[in-house]
């Protein structure tokens, strides 16, 4: 007897009684559909609150080297083109590279107005950017312009203020090109910052390109790498940015990633979720033995046909099979509905909420493994009955 | 097959010439009840192919047990059984199922006809655990049920065929796969009297075409149609010896 053959008479004995087994597969359909509803809502509602609230800090990664002077180890040193590399990566939505340059004690300094009380020179932190970099930290110009990649390749003289250092110099416009002195060297001020909501040390700090921090101050390596990523894409890209920077020595590189936020939320809505999980699963069982009874009222039912199939030379074991197959059927159909239930359910309310409905891929798919699963363990006890039946005894009973 | 057993019948020890289909040499089945049931005692039958016999005696005489060993559903406590040459006591439960579905058509009282398959359909499930080819199975099973006289009944519901159709498909099912053994179980209770002259010009037909038959019935009638009669009186076998069947010609003498 081939697999072919036993999956046809398992169909046809099933189809002999269509509504029998709609209402056996029932209480699988619905603990299996509670299950799958349950996952995808919870992970669908984790999203959105993801994605609602804490989309700033579920975003961003800051990579650093580990390299500390003098240790003895290894030092990999952040690459220049970390930007483009970063961007490169599938999930990332901006990234920049950012550097405090050393100025060597020198100060900062406005223009020299005639003012006896008002300051003009100030220690003020040097920054250094790639032009991707305030995309990254999400920097909106209060006036001007951001310096671009061809102020850096040219290593211009230029400057951006963050908006605490534009008051210190009383910089409230770029029109008439007011310039600042750092040390003895004098740069055009093409724009003020207005927001920085990312690395607010940039509020009070002055930004060259990094083209121009190389030439004048002797920086030697970016300080650090500034991602944006897409909303979920966190974990993966912090995983991929070490090889993607440094593909020969990922280890010494250092990602400050925020924790899986998933993980924080699942912890509120644990209590509710496994409420819900534990029906679903009572679901499940209350659902395995429906199906284990009306087997075995089927075998009882059926004790002549299991006769005579042992008169065509059915073996104990091919009854025991076709009853395991007509119990694993069952419960695979109810997994295989439950799973389309489960999903619908979870796209209804997602689509009643303008959220975005999200599944994890192996939950439809493992749900109809999981009401085989089911059929064949409610599938033993009846089966192994039908087989122990005795064929005379079995005959001997009317169809 | 009826020419050879008129060519060596004229060999004088034919025990030799055709092997038995069915042989039982001091064959016994008790039931382990308290007091224990000896519902056969010590029972010889050998069954030679094309024969046609049939198997006499009052309920309760251990016909049906006899029946239910030959056809190797139950199992006997004492002697030795060989079917087809085969000694049936060294075979475990799937060996014993094998030669059951290969060697042995069994036509019952109540038909066992599943009753939502087609007439085609339950036919087709003779071969279901044979390991016969699937391809062909259809045609296999149609040409059984035209063999019977119910190929325009092939996609019919058995319940609503009558008895008779009824017992005729379940002999075509019998007939799918050519057994050596058509074992048949009162195949005649549930019939009335003009259904069953039609099964029983259907029983002379197959053997007229080679086919050995047992038929276990209470009903002289249908007795007297077979080669030759055992009557099975408190678990003994008495050996009628060959009846005058209707055309009057047993296989052997």
């Amino acid at each position: 007897m081939v697999a072919s053959d036993l999956l046809e008479e398992c169909l046809a004995s099933l189809f002999a009684r269509p509504g029998r087994a709609a209402l056996t597969v029932l209480g699988t359909v619905i603990g299996v559909g509670a299950l799958v509803a349950t996952l995808g809502l919870s992970k669908t509602a984790g999203n959105q609150i993801v994605g609602r609230f804490d989309e700033l800090a579920a975003t961003d990664i800051v990579v650093t080297s580990k390299a500390s002077g003098g240790s003895g180890r290894a030092v990999t040193w952040l690459p220049w083109d970390g930007e483009q590399r970063m961007r490169r990566l599938n999930g990332v939505t901006a990234a920049g590279t950012l550097s405090d340059v050393d100025v060597k004690g020198q100060l900062v300094a406005g223009v020299p107005v005639k003012d006896p009380r008002g300051q003009t020179q100030f220690q003020l932190p040097v920054k250094a950017a790639s032009p991707g970099l305030f995309d990254a930290v999400r920097a909106t110009l209060a006036t001007g312009r951001l310096p671009d990649a061809a102020h850096s390749s040219r290593a211009d003289r230029v400057a951006v203020l963050g908006p605490n250092a534009a008051a210190r110099f009383h910089v409230t416009r770029v029109d008439n090109q007011p310039a600042i002195y750092i040390g003895e060297r004098l740069y055009v001020v093409i724009g003020l910052l207005a927001t920085v909501e990312r690395q607010p040390s940039l509020l009070d700090a002055v930004v060259v390109p990094e083209g121009t921090a190389r030439r004048d101050f002797g920086l030697y390596a970016p300080g650090s790498v500034q991602v944006e990523t897409h909303i979920g894409a966190v974990s993966l890209i912090a995983n991929q940015s070490p090889t993607a920077l440094s593909p020969t020595d990922p280890a010494l590189l250092k990602v400050t990633a925020p924790p899986e936020p998933r993980r924080v939320k699942a912890g509120v809505q644990g209590d509710l979720n496994s409420l819900f999980l534990l029906l679903g699963a009572v679901s499940v069982l209350v659902g395995a033995i429906g199906i284990a009874n009306v087997t075995l009222v089927s075998v009882l039912e059926r004790v002549g046909e299991i006769g005579l199939r042992r008169s065509l030379g059915a073996a104990r074991r091919h009854i025991a099979a076709q009853f395991l197959a007509e119990s694993t059927t069952l419960g695979f159909a109810g997994g295989i509905l439950g799973a389309s239930l489960g999903t619908m359910v979870v796209v209804a309310v997602a689509a009643s909420r303008t959220w975005t409905p999200v599944l994890d891929a192996w939950v439809p798919l493992g749900a109809p493994l999981l009401g085989g699963t089911i059929g064949l363990l409610a599938g033993l006890y009846p089966s192994a009955r039908a087989s122990r039946l005795e064929p005379v005894e079995a005959l001997r009973s009317a169809m | 097959m009826r020419a050879d057993v008129a060519t060596h019948a004229a060999v004088p020890d034919d025990a030799c010439v055709l092997a038995p289909v069915v042989a039982l040499v001091g064959v016994s089945r008790t039931y382990g009840s308290d007091p224990p049931v000896r519902a056969l005692r010590a029972v010889d039958l050998a069954i030679r192919p094309g024969e046609w016999v049939a198997i006499v005696g009052p309920s309760g005489s251990g016909k049906s047990t006899l029946l239910n060993v030959i056809g190797l559903l139950d199992r006997h406590t004492a002697g030795t059984y060989r079917l087809s040459g085969t000694d049936v006591d060294e075979l475990d439960d799937l060996g014993r199922a094998g030669l059951r579905g290969r060697n042995i058509g069994f036509v019952f009282q109540a038909f066992h006809l599943l009753p939502h398959r087609s007439v085609l359909e339950n036919v087709m499930l003779a071969e279901l655990y044979r390991g016969a080819p699937r391809q062909g199975r259809r045609e296999r099973a149609a040409a059984a049920l035209g063999r019977v006289g119910l190929a325009d009944r092939a996609e019919f519901l058995p319940t609503r065929l009558s008895g008779g159709q009824q017992q005729r498909a379940a002999i075509a099912r019998a007939l799918v796969g050519e057994p050596s053994l058509l074992l048949c179980d009162e195949p005649t209770g549930n019939l009335d009297s003009s259904t069953t002259d039609d099964v029983l010009a259907l029983f002379d037909e197959l053997s007229g075409e080679g086919l050995t038959l047992a038929v276990i019935t209470h009903d002289d009638h249908v007795a007297g149609r077979a080669h030759r009669q055992v009557r099975i009186v408190d678990g003994l076998l008495h050996n009628v010896g060959t009846a005058s069947g209707r055309n009057g010609q047993g296989p052997r003498p």
